[in-house]
Formats: C-alpha cells, sequence, structure tokens
C-alpha cells in the first residue's frame, strides 16, 4: 500500500470535489472489501482516499415515482433483506457469501469491484497480456470467460450486475461537474486495452444510486457456487419474466461470472416467448442461452453451469 | 525411596480426572481474544520487519542495490539474503529483509530495494510425468514375489490414475516470530542476549537452533510462547526468518523485530503437502482377495525431488508387487511435513485402488476391505475389522450403500466410501517438573507447546489426577525454554510425552509428600493415597488430612523431576504407538452442476487411552474438517507459462467453511484392550484417510472415479462426461 491523503467528506459535492481526472488521483472508500485488497497489492495505488460512508444521502432503500432507489451505501445485507427490492436481486444479494463480506459491502460496491481474474490480482494486468498476447486463452482458465472473443477474459465480478440489467435498472453517476443515468446494461463494458476499464464509471464520478423500475414480472436468480462459504460464483442466472396467464410473453435473460459483462442470453429471451415455463422449456431456454459460447482451454464446463443455472432460476421464477 | 514407584495409570473405575471432559482450559482465553500469540506482541520499541521476495519460478540474482532502501525513512536495518550469483529456484525465495519503525515504511523501502534478474527456464507442473523432462529422477524398482504371475492368475484385475495435488498448510498465525538481540560487550556473542516470541511447535528445540546460526550461546536466549495459530507440521525450526529477525534486531542495535510472512509468502515457501499421482493395478480373486499390486508414482515435494509414498497402505502384506517411485524436481517451495506426511497420499491412492477393484469385483467395499485387512500388520487386523464395522454401523452402510452408480434416479446422487489410517504416536521425549509449596499451591512445568490440541488442559487433568485434587488447583507452565525441555509437537508424540513426564513427575512428588506426613497418620508412606484434596490412609477415610494441612507439615517446598526418553521400552506402560482409524464418507452430488456436498462423516479412531474424551473428539474433528477442505476445494495453482502461483491468498487458495462440512460422527475406539495400552498420540492419524473416503464416495454416487483430488466441479462434470461417452 502506498502512502495516501484520508478525507472524508460529509456531502456529495465536498466528495466529487475531491475525485480527479485520473484514476490514480483519488480511490473511494465504501464497504472497502475490495479497495482495500487492491491498495494492499498495489494494484491501485491512489493519491487520495475519499470515505463515502458520512454522507447520509447515499443510505437507504426509497420507492419513489417510477421506482426503488436503492442508495450506492446500502449494504448487501439490506438488501438481501429488503421487502421492496424484486426478488431476483434480494435472491442474489443472499447468494454473496460470508456474513462480513454481507455487512460491509455495499451495492455500489458489488457493481464497482474490479475483477477477480488471478492474473489481475497476481499484477500481471487488467487483460493479463504478455508479448501483445493473452496469457488467459493458454494458461490456467477455470474461472474464465466463456463468451467473447478476448482480449478480456476475466469474468464480471458483480453479482448484482446480471438482476438489474434483467430490471432494467440504471445507475446514477456523479461528478463534480454534473450527474448521469445509464442503464445498468450499458455501465458494464469488455476492455479492448489495457488503459480501459470494466464499466463506464469514470475517475471522476461517484455511484451514487440505482434506480430500478417498478415491476411485476416474476422474477428469480440461481447461483453456482462450489463453497457454502466465502467463495466466487462459477456461474449465474438472473431472469424476469412478463407473463400472462401461465405463457411468457417477455422474458429478460442475463448470465453472470461467465464473461467480462453480465451477458444478455437473447436467444434464450426468444426460446421463453408465448411458451409456459416447464422442466422442459426451461431446459431448452438453458441450451439457447448458451449459444455462442467459446470455452477456454480450462472451463467447458462453465457452459454447463450456465445452463444450469437458466434453467433453476426460470423454474424457481415461476414457483410460487 | 524404598520401592520403585508405581507409575501406572490408575484402573479406569479409580479415575477421577482422567478419562473425563472437561472444555479445554484456554479456550475462555482464546475466544474471547485475550490470548496472545506471539505475533500479537509489540515490545517497546519494536521494528516491523518485511521480506522482498523473488517474483520468479526460477531466476539467478544478477545484482542487488539496497542504497535507497537503507536511505528510505525509519529504516533501521537492511539484510541481504541472497546475493549476487543466487539461484532462487522457486517463486517468494528470500532476498532480503528490512526493519522499520512503521509498517509502511518497511514497505515503501523494500519497494526500493533494486534486483536484477536472469530468469531461468521453469517447470511448475507435474501432473503429466511425461511433460516432466530431465526433471523427473526415477527412483528404483521394487518387486515383491512374483507379480507377473500373479497377474496372469488373477480372475479380477482393475486399473486405475489417481492424483493429489499439492496443498499448503495455511496457519492462521504465519510463520515468524518477533526477536530481540541485544549486543553484549563480548564480540565473540557471549554475553549477547536475545528474546524470541516465535510462532513454533519446538519451543524446546528453538534456543539451541537459532543459537548455532546466531552464534549466540542457547543459554542467552530466551523463548517464550503461549499461543500458536497452527502449525500442522511446517514450524518445527527458527528458520532463515528466525534468523533474519535476530540479525534485523542486532543491526538495529537490539530494538526488538516483527517479522512475520505474509500471505502470500506464508502460502509459497512455508512448507507445503507434496502431489502424489500414480497408475495402480489391483489384481486378485472374485472374493475380493487381493492377490497382486503394481504401481507406478509420481509426484513433487519442490525443487528436491521427493518420490510419493510406497504403495499399498497398511495393506503391506500383499503378497506379490511391483513398485516404481518418480520423483519431479519443480520450481515450487519445499514441502513440510503436513499432518501425517505421506500418509495421506498413500491412503488416498490405496482406497482408491481397492475400491475400484470392490467394484470391477462385483464386491461390497466394506467386505472386500475387510477380507485384506488380513496384510495388515498383524497386531491390526482385528481392529481394522472391528472398526471398519463400527463405520459402517454408524454410517448405516448396511441401509444407505448401494452398488456403484445406482445412486437414485433424481440429478442428486448419493454415495459412500472408505479410508484407513494407520500412525504410530508414540510419545517423544519429555521431562516434566511437578512442585509442591508449603501453602498447599502446586505447580507442573514443562517447556512444551500447546498446538491448539489441548495439551495444557491435557497436562493439567494428569497432574489433578495423580495428586486428587480439581484441575484449578494446579497451576501450569509452558511455552518457556526455561523449564525442563519437552520435544517437539510432531508425529503426533506429544500427548504422550507430556503425560507420561508429567505422570512420573507427579508421582515422584506425591511419595515425597506420602513420606513427610505419613508419620502424622501414624501409617507407612504406601499405605497413603491422595483423594478429594485429602491425603488419606487407604480403607480408612478418617484417618487423613486435607491437601493443603498436609502440605503445611512440609519444611520446604517438593521439586520432583519426571523423565521419558522416548523409547516404547521406558514408558513404564503409560503411552505407547500404533493407532488405526477407519473413515466413511457420506456423499451427495449434483450431477448437473458437479458440485459435491458432504451429508455426513464418521471417523472411528483408536488412540489408546483417552485422558479428555471432548478434546480427542475434537481433535478428530479438526483432521477431518482439514481432510475434507482438501478433498474438494484446496490446491495451489500454478501458471506454467509464467511460473506464477496464482492462489496464493486467501480468496483462491480455498479453505472449507462450516458450511461445507456436513455432519461429523467421531467414534473413539476406547475399548478395554485400547485404554490398557497407554497413551498414544492423536493429531495426525484422523488427518489421512479423508481424500480416499470421499473419493470412493463420489465414484459411489456419480458411477465412476474423478481421478484428481480435489473434487472441484469441473472434473466431476468431466468424468460424468467421460461416463456418458
Amino acid at each position: 500500500m502506498q502512502a495516501f491523503e484520508y478525507a472524508n467528506p460529509n456531502t456529495l459535492q465536498e466528495a466529487t470535489g475531491l475525485l480527479g481526472a485520473q484514476w490514480g488521483d483519488a480511490g473511494v472508500l465504501a464497504g472497502g472489501t475490495d479497495l482495500l485488497s487492491l491498495m494492499k497489492e498495489n494494484l491501485h495505488t491512489p493519491k487520495r482516499v475519499v470515505n463515502i460512508k458520512n454522507i447520509k444521502e447515499l443510505e437507504g432503500i426509497h420507492r419513489s415515482g417510477g421506482g426503488l432507489r436503492i442508495g450506492a451505501l446500502v449494504t448487501i445485507d439490506e438488501l438481501a433483506k429488503s421487502h421492496e427490492a424484486p426478488r431476483s436481486l434480494v435472491e442474489a444479494a443472499e447468494y454473496i457469501p460470508s456474513p462480513q463480506i454481507r455487512h460491509m459491502g455495499t451495492v455500489g460496491g458489488d457493481l464497482c469491484q474490479r475483477p477477480r481474474c488471478w492474473y489481475y490480482r497476481q499484477g500481471m494486468g487488467l487483460l493479463a497480456m504478455k508479448d501483445g498476447k493473452s496469457l488467459v486463452p493458454g494458461g490456467e482458465n477455470r474461472y474464465h470467460a466463456i463468451f467473447g472473443e478476448g482480449p478480456a477474459y476475466f469474468v464480471s465480478a458483480s453479482s448484482l450486475g446480471p438482476a438489474l440489467v434483467t430490471l432494467g435498472a440504471r445507475v446514477k453517476l456523479v461528478s463534480a461537474k454534473g450527474s448521469r443515468e445509464v442503464p445498468v446494461a450499458s455501465f458494464f463494458v469488455a476492455p479492448a486495452d489495457e488503459n480501459s476499464r470494466e464499466t463506464v464509471l469514470r475517475p471522476d464520478e461517484i455511484l451514487t444510486e440505482i434506480i430500478v423500475p417498478n415491476t411485476t414480472m416474476k422474477t428469480a436468480t440461481y447461483e453456482v457456487r462450489q463453497k457454502e462459504a466465502l467463495d466466487w460464483p462459477l456461474a449465474a442466472a438472473s431472469v424476469a419474466l412478463t407473463m400472462s396467464g401461465n405463457k411468457v410473453t417477455a422474458a429478460k435473460v442475463v448470465l453472470g461470472h461467465v464473461a467480462p459483462t453480465p451477458h444478455v442470453a437473447t436467444a434464450a429471451e426468444e426460446a421463453l416467448k408465448g411458451q409456459s415455463v416447464t422442466e422442459a422449456t426451461a431446459e431448452s431456454a438453458g441450451k439457447a442461452a448458451v449459444e455462442g459460447a467459446r470455452p477456454l482451454s480450462q472451463n467447458a464446463y462453465k457452459v454447463t453451469l450456465a445452463k444450469v443455472a437458466v434453467k433453476r432460476a426460470l423454474l424457481g421464477a415461476v414457483k410460487a | 525411596m524404598a520401592n520403585t514407584p508405581d507409575y501406572s495409570w490408575p484402573p479406569e473405575d479409580k479415575r477421577k480426572v482422567i478419562g473425563t471432559s472437561p472444555q479445554r482450559l484456554d479456550g475462555p482465553q482464546k475466544s474471547s481474544g485475550r490470548a496472545k500469540y506471539s505475533s500479537d506482541m509489540n515490545p517497546k520499541g519494536m521494528l516491523f520487519g518485511l521480506y522482498l521476495t523473488s517474483p520468479y519460478a526460477y531466476a539467478r540474482l544478477k545484482s542487488i542495490d539496497t542504497g535507497e532502501a537503507e536511505r528510505s525513512p525509519g529504516v533501521r536495518a537492511v539484510h541481504v539474503a541472497a546475493k549476487a550469483g543466487t539461484e532462487m529456484p522457486w517463486q517468494g525465495f528470500e532476498i532480503a529483509a528490512v526493519a522499520a519503525d512503521t509498517e509502511e515504511q518497511a514497505r515503501d523501502a523494500v519497494r526500493k530495494i533494486k534486483v536484477e534478474y536472469e530468469v531461468l527456464p521453469h517447470l511448475v507442473k507435474d501432473d503429466d510425468l511425461a511433460k516432466a523432462g530431465t526433471r523427473a529422477r526415477q527412483g528404483g524398482e521394487t518387486v515383491t514375489g512374483d507379480p507377473d504371475q500373479a497377474m496372469k492368475d488373477a480372475e479380477v484385475v482393475s486399473e486405475g490414475q489417481y492424483g493429489f495435488a499439492v496443498v499448503t498448510h495455511c496457519c492462521l498465525e504465519p510463520h515468524g516470530q518477533v526477536v530481540q538481540w541485544v549486543p553484549g560487550n563480548d564480540p565473540s556473542g557471549a554475553n549477547d542476549h536475545v528474546t524470541v516470541w516465535p510462532s513454533t511447535q519446538n519451543v524446546s528445540g528453538y534456543a539451541g537452533s537459532l543459537g548455532t546460526n546466531i552464534k549466540v550461546p542457547a543459554t542467552n536466549i530466551k523463548v517464550r510462547m503461549d499461543y500458536i495459530g497452527g502449525g500442522f507440521g511446517s514450524k518445527f525450526t527458527p528458520d532463515a526468518w528466525g534468523v533474519v529477525g535476530a540479525n534485523l534486531s542486532k543491526q538495529a542495535g537490539g530494538r526488538p523485530v516483527k517479522l512475520y510472512l505474509e500471505r502470500s509468502t506464508e502460502l509459497m515457501i512455508a512448507g507445503n503437502r507434496p502431489s502424489a499421482y500414480g497408475k495402480i493395478t489391483v489384481a486378485g480373486k472374485k472374493d475380493g482377495t487381493i492377490t497382486a499390486w503394481t504401481y507406478q508414482g509420481w509426484g513433487s515435494g519442490g525443487f528436491t525431488p521427493v518420490p510419493p509414498p510406497d504403495q499399498p497402505y497398511i495393506f503391506t502384506r500383499v503378497p506379490n508387487s511391483r513398485r516404481n517411485r518418480t520423483g519431479i524436481a519443480l520450481n515450487g517451495g519445499s514441502q513440510r511435513a503436513w499432518r501425517a506426511p505421506g500418509n495421506q497420499a498413500a491412503s488416498f491412492l490405496t482406497c482408491c485402488a481397492i475400491e475400484d477393484f470392490a467394484h470391477k469385483a462385483g464386491k461390497d467395499p466394506l467386505e472386500v476391505f475387510k477380507l485384506n485387512a488380513q496384510y495388515a500388520p498383524e497386531a491390526r487386523v482385528d481392529t481394522y475389522r472391528f472398526q471398519l464395522d463400527k463405520a459402517a454401523e454408524l454410517a448405516e452402510w448396511k441401509t444407505l450403500w448401494h452398488p456403484r452408480g445406482e445412486g437414485g434416479g433424481g440429478t442428486v446422487k448419493r454415495g459412500m466410501g472408505i479410508g484407513v489410517a494407520a500412525w504410530n504416536g508414540l510419545g517423544h521425549a519429555s521431562q516434566c517438573r511437578a512442585v509442591i509449596n508449603t501453602d498447599g499451591s502446586v505447580s507442573i512445568e514443562i517447556d512444551s507447546q500447546d498446538l491448539g490440541t489441548g495439551t495444557k488442559t491435557i497436562i493439567t487433568q494428569v497432574a489433578a489426577e495423580t495428586f486428587g485434587l480439581a484441575l484449578n488447583q494446579v497451576k501450569l507452565v509452558i511455552g518457556n525454554n526455561d523449564l525442563p525441555p519437552d520435544g517437539g509437537s510432531g508425529g503426533s508424540t506429544t500427548v504422550g510425552g507430556v503425560s507420561t513426564s508429567t505422570r512420573k513427575a507427579t508421582v515422584n512428588a506425591l511419595d515425597k509428600l506420602f513420606a513427610a506426613v505419613a508419620p502424622d497418620l501414624g501409617a507407612t508412606p504406601d499405605q497413603l493415597e491422595a483423594v478429594d484434596a485429602h491425603i488419606r490412609v487407604k480403607g480408612s477415610p478418617n484417618k487423613s488430612l486435607t491437601w493443603v494441612a498436609a502440605c503445611r507439615k512440609l519444611t520446604s517446598s517438593i521439586s520432583e523431576m519426571g523423565t521419558y526418553n522416548g523409547r516404547q521400552q521406558d514408558t513404564a506402560g503409560l503411552a505407547t504407538g500404533g493407532a488405526a482409524g477407519a473413515q466413511i464418507a457420506d456423499v451427495s452430488v449434483d450431477t448437473e452442476t458437479g458440485i459435491v456436498k458432504m451429508n455426513r462423516y464418521v471417523a472411528v479412531q483408536d488412540c489408546g487411552m483417552v485422558i479428555n474424551p471432548r478434546l480427542a473428539e475434537s481433535q478428530v474433528y479438526g483432521a477431518v474438517i482439514m481432510g475434507i477442505s482438501t478433498a474438494l476445494f484446496e490446491e495451489r495453482i500454478m501458471d506454467q507459462e509464467t511460473g506464477k502461483y496464482l492462489n496464493p491468498d486467501m480468496e483462491f487458495y480455498k479453505l472449507a467453511g462450516i458450511a461445507d462440512i456436513g455432519n461429523i460422527v467421531v467414534h473413539m475406539d476406547i475399548r478395554p484392550e485400547n485404554d490398557k495400552r497407554g497413551v498414544i498420540g492423536l493429531g495426525e492419524p484422523p488427518a489421512v484417510p479423508i481424500c480416499a473416503a470421499v473419493s470412493n464416495a463420489v465414484a459411489n454416487a456419480i458411477g465412476v472415479r474423478v481421478p484428481q483430488i480435489p473434487l472441484t466441479p469441473d472434473r466431476v462434470l468431466a468424468a460424468l462426461e467421460r461416463r456418458n461417452a
């Protein structure tokens, strides 16, 4: 960890004023479950750490107008216990393991955390490039992406992202110059080079809240994780179904932890239209969801897991 | 003294403290955070020490420049461990260390050390022997009987390949120490004084070893350790960091230095359990009797090639066998003893091969293990059969077991598997001093250590038993090298050692007390007994003195030694070696995800006479939890392209959590014939068979062997695909 200046602003305005134009200027501290390990490993060496935990307006879950506003400082535990939030989002929060992470980690942090790729975490760069080539496809890629053509092969670490995409949620990003709202679906991006990032968040912005539109859709999340204790998911799926009777009129199916961004499974969404959700249609949707998957040398099993996650999420969504 | 004292344990029906289950005496200290581990020590003026280590799997150090680091703020000492030209054959190899006023300053300074490396070609993977090339060292062939003829004559032949990953000890308290070396006025070091708080499994051996390395007499080295956060076989010597830490302290003019390994360095260089792979053929009769065994084994314990253990395990009297073993020199940190070193790999390979053979023969593996127990050491044949039956009963084997692959119609399949263990566990040489003071207070002094196994409680129970006192009337001091020496806590030798020396010391001291008070009670010393805090005449309970009144009759304190030299013939019947265990895993496998869940795990274990059944069971629980973690999750993952250790952290080096271990059922085999054998060590044997039992259970559940440990979803799904192909 490098020495840094520590700032304790009480307002959003103060906080955004403390950020800079470059990533190295400042780091935003909320739960700290990722920032601290990045700093300890010297993967992130901000000159200033801006603690946003004293900013009251970033707390709480509020219903307003068109939906639910979830403050960036809401903890994973608060979200998991929310009666207001859609089921798929609550389930996604519940899956996040370890009481410590659930109590310290925040929803804003879940979206902004850096990839868990071990090449990146061991200091070999976000894209793990060596001699102009990624180390991942020929290396230890059991936990890496099964979608995409590179050069990013890490998987999005966000557990809430897939559910938020199915719900049509937006995030509010605030800088000293103003604010903007971005659909979660376009918040995540696959970086094309080592200097790019995996979200559209800029160094001078703070993610302040998540806006989830009101919904009557049937939703669910299913996560495949090896350990019950602290562990990263191998694959996950969130679904949101618009129903007419027991027939699906529109479906949203988004996979997590299988690509550098939450992966929208368009073919699965199409396959479900007009169907009722049964073991057979859920299975077919699972198969459709992994169309186009390009597993690496060690992670073909994740294609199977993604299929199963979709099937189980769908069956979960229609269960009373 | 007229007669040789009778040291033997009281008969079962006379024991008041031994055989009871008080909770561990240091439990409240530990659970409340008041227990101070060596790494919690912060003596006044302490400096923070930190290593710079090699980032490469294999490199030669071309040059090192510590100038800027030495000038860095707060830096009080810099020590170069690897000079120019040093070959550094693994990542994490120690290059230099600094000591600074604060942790931050030490970290800043380490980054300012300039090193030039010449990177050398590395090998970091060993799962494929064919890729090892010149790094493979053949260990030679051993042949027993006529394996070729036996294979030809066999009615059933089963072949399999099994693999077992490198895992690390992952001690929660990393390796290291706080050390203070105060130079004296004699250049020879004769007046130097060193105080060290290490995290060690061998407090009494520490000073001699450190002293030899730093040329300070052991008499001038004080070693203190109240608590240790895990060792598992990896913490027996001061290690290089003990010497480096001491040197930093001396360089800094005698200020104490805390030098502990970083988590990543801990996982890289502080020891590991070597890998083991084996191609095994088992041949035999249709009834399940094994007649021949062939084995081609390989594995790696680091840069010095160490072959995997011999085969078969326990069933060593199989009449015909051919065994080849190869060690591979890998660019990874060196192996260290890991809770029953060698035995886990040996048990894994053997028990998986037997289970596969039983399947091939169409037999219930329980019966096949029992039948072939004839090949176990003679003294244990009946024990294994008894324990296998007991484990089967507790695991409901007869109701729940099914032939391989017939685990039910749903996607989740249930299965059961067996593993067996052996261990010696004879106590190590140990000396104890028992002191009875004139006010009735009692102390027991022994330079041992409690690794979390309950040693403190056990010693106190033995003393309380002899003296007829309650536990809280006995004061115990350990972890201090001014006290009579004990051995290192390895090989499950501690309980046998300390209970023998403590029993002898306390009996000797009590005899002195009897001699002193016998005239007052109108009896001879041999007519006295110590019961319920009284010294009384046997058979005449009215003729008695309270313990305190008796002690007040002493003109001076009694101080008596109990010594035991570690040899079986000199235990006075108090301790012995030779433990056996049988375990059964009951798992469920989700065949869609490949995730294995533990339902129940049954461990049947003997360890002779049990001093504290609760703590004995606790040892078995701990061993089984650790074993389940290795069977399902733990693995050192190396990247061949870069040579990097990819998961030297607690995030991707996966350890089981409480919800991952299922229901563990422990049965201590304390039949009278075991009790009369005396005390046997227990820390290691129950950790032996778990990978075997879990792998066998998964094979039983899904109908196909998953050849590689840990049993991760990718491997389970791949095995299922091969079955379905």
